[in-house]
């Protein structure tokens, strides 16, 4: 295999690593807590986008069993199913995360990471 | 029943959660949560003393064997890491929310809350699934989140913010190391893994899982360049929060680094071909002292015993990159005490912020005087931070220090007696500030209302008796220390 079809065979690696990063960037660069919070879906994202394609057999079929079929490659269903809980978790999340946000408008008036800094700063 | 002990020990708490938001009647529900914390404890000293006699207690959810199933597997590191947390959990949850945003009759939002956080704890101990781990981790953290958003102050909301962002990436970065040793493995089952995991060690997959998972668990623990979430988290959350999650929260997430060095991923791979020492022990000096300075500068009592807690967890990593039996039982010890302590001193914060509605030292002078029962229990337990014999601070100093020597690490040792100075100058501090300051002028005095009060003497008198009666704490640690070391599950 050429270098460029062992990058091309692995891309939905690269995929990953690309969305991951994007997600922390977002995380830490934005000030905004909104922002904050999709840059955190993104990078949550990578992660399932990894264990789903570890789990994918070329040319295999959904895991149900076939009657009288024989030599039936079968994707492997376990990374699905810890996905589908870690999408939940995800969600969980994100839903805390911005029940927070709404609060901390509520107490601050801002959602803008820089100035609720500064409010602190002139209340203490 | 006595087979079924580990699941009931998550199941309980996590059902009652769920119960506790129906039935919303504050007396009821008080007295649901308490029942269950109860319960919760003497099912985990109940398998501490099944363990102890049968050196490990494997539970098959639904009778599927490993690995298809999902177990519990309990041996003495975590069965001792189950009854610290669920010991804190009775002793702290009947003083309720205490001073906290929680508004009248609505109490039981959060005792739902504690409770899920407290299963979730009780689970990632427990649990020997690496998938688990992360499920329950996730669950303990968004009521974490939950707890900590409840403190009196604007900023505790802006801390647990913090907190979700820093905590979630920890807990995904475990979620793609977990992945990974899927990938390379096929299992999920510690105990699989750690079999399975032989033949592949060497590969780089597995060496950036360990990666990940080392540095998703040092997030949750706060090693040192990883810990700027806690003093925040804690100086802001309820004191009846910080005192539950700086005496069990860390915890947990150390017994996951033991659990993840040792058992599956093996001593040796860790410490000989990767060197995690190297890392280790520096960062783990490093956070004793600059914890420790940081702590001597704060002005506010509940800040203070945060940074604190950043020396403490230094002392417990110190004992674990040290990779000998006795260093391993330091750091299991004080697990232990630790808990004792810091719990003991979070309580006495709250006793503090109850009476006087503040936690700044300057505010707490005179305080000997004025509430003289907080002020005893304050310096008990301080002295105990610092490692005065006769308490628990001691019996953990003694055993990382002899670990030390005993690896002929000299100049560790002076540093780990060095620091203990440092931690004697911030105690120092708050003792010159109750006993030998005067009181403000129209000073409130009073003692602190007994609710907060027999909980903090609780812990505070158990951090005296397990200084001195020291077979119990260390003869299960070593034990466990040496189930740990000698290999695999």
């Amino acid at each position: 295999m050429t270098p460029f079809e062992t990058f091309a065979g692995l891309w939905n690696y690269w995929a990953v690593i690309v969305l991951m990063m994007i997600g922390l960037y977002i995380m830490i660069s934005r000030g905004n807590l909104v922002k904050k919070i999709m840059g955190m879906n993104i990078f949550q994202v990578s992660v399932i986008m990894l264990y789903v394609s570890m789990g994918k057999v070329r040319g295999g079929t959904a895991p149900i069993l076939i009657e009288g079929a024989q030599d039936v490659a079968y994707s492997n269903p376990l990374p699905h199913v810890l996905m589908l809980t870690a999408i939940v978790v995800g969600v969980a999340t994100t839903a805390v995360g911005l029940a927070l946000a709404v609060r901390i408008k509520e107490a601050y008036g801002t959602v803008e990471e820089d100035e609720i800094v500064n409010l602190d700063r002139e209340g203490s | 029943m006595s087979e079924h002990l580990p699941a009931l020990q998550v199941v309980i708490p996590l059902l009652a959660a769920p119960i506790c938001l129906l039935l919303r009647h504050q007396a009821t529900v008080r007295a649901l949560a308490i029942g269950v914390t109860f319960v919760g404890f003497a099912i985990s000293l109940l398998l501490i003393a099944q363990v102890q006699e049968s050196g490990q207690v494997i539970y098959e959810f639904g009778g599927w064997p490993r690995p298809l199933g999902i177990e519990y597997a309990v041996d003495l590191t975590n069965a001792f890491v189950l009854v610290i947390v669920s010991m804190i959990a009775a002793v702290i949850l009947p003083i309720g929310p205490g001073h906290s945003q929680v508004p009248e009759g609505r109490e039981y939002l959060f005792y739902a809350a504690f409770l899920l956080c407290l299963s979730g704890l009780l689970g990632v101990a427990i649990t020997g699934d690496v998938f688990n781990i992360f499920v329950f981790l996730e669950i303990t953290s968004l009521a974490t989140y939950i707890l900590i958003a409840l403190g009196r102050d604007r900023r505790a909301l802006m801390a647990a913010y913090t907190y979700l962002i820093v905590g979630t990436i920890g807990a995904t970065f475990l979620l793609i190391g977990i992945g990974l040793l899927y990938q390379m493995t096929g299992t999920l089952n510690i105990a699989d893994l750690a079999l399975r995991l032989e033949d592949v060690k060497e590969t780089r997959t597995v060496i950036v899982a360990f990666g990940f998972v080392m540095v998703g668990i040092s997030i949750k623990l706060a090693v040192l360049p990883l810990h700027q979430w806690l003093p925040n988290a804690y100086s802001f959350a309820p004191p009846v929060v910080s005192a539950f999650l700086a005496a069990t929260a860390t915890k947990v997430a150390y017994y996951l680094m033991l659990r993840f060095s040792f058992t599956i991923f093996g001593a040796a791979f860790v410490f000989s071909t990767l060197r995690l020492n190297l890392i280790l022990t520096p960062l783990s000096l490093a956070a004793m002292f600059i914890g420790s300075i940081a702590a001597i500068y704060q002005t506010d009592f509940k800040r203070l015993l945060a940074y604190s807690s950043i020396a403490q967890i230094g002392y417990m990593t110190l004992g674990l990159s040290l990779n000998s039996e006795l260093g391993v039982t330091a750091g299991i010890v004080h697990l232990f005490n630790h808990a004792l302590m810091k719990g003991g001193l979070f309580l006495v914060a709250g006793c503090i912020v109850a009476r006087l509605g503040s936690s700044a030292i300057e505010d707490m002078r005179g305080l000997g005087k004025r509430m003289p029962l907080t002020a005893a229990a304050l310096v008990v337990a301080g002295l105990g931070m610092i490692g005065v014999p006769g308490t628990v601070g001691f019996v953990s100093k003694w055993v990382l220090v002899s670990a030390a020597i005993e690896r002929e690490y000299f100049d560790v040792t002076i540093l780990i007696l060095l620091s203990s100075l440092l931690a004697l100058v911030y105690v120092w501090r708050l003792i010159e500030v109750m006993y030998m300051s005067e009181a403000p002028a129209n000073a409130i005095t009073g003692e602190a209302p007994a609710k907060f009060l027999i909980p903090a003497w609780i812990l505070v008198s158990a951090s005296v008796y397990f200084g001195f009666s020291t077979d119990q704490t260390l003869g299960i640690a070593s034990a466990a220390a040496r189930q740990l070391l000698g290999g695999g599950g």
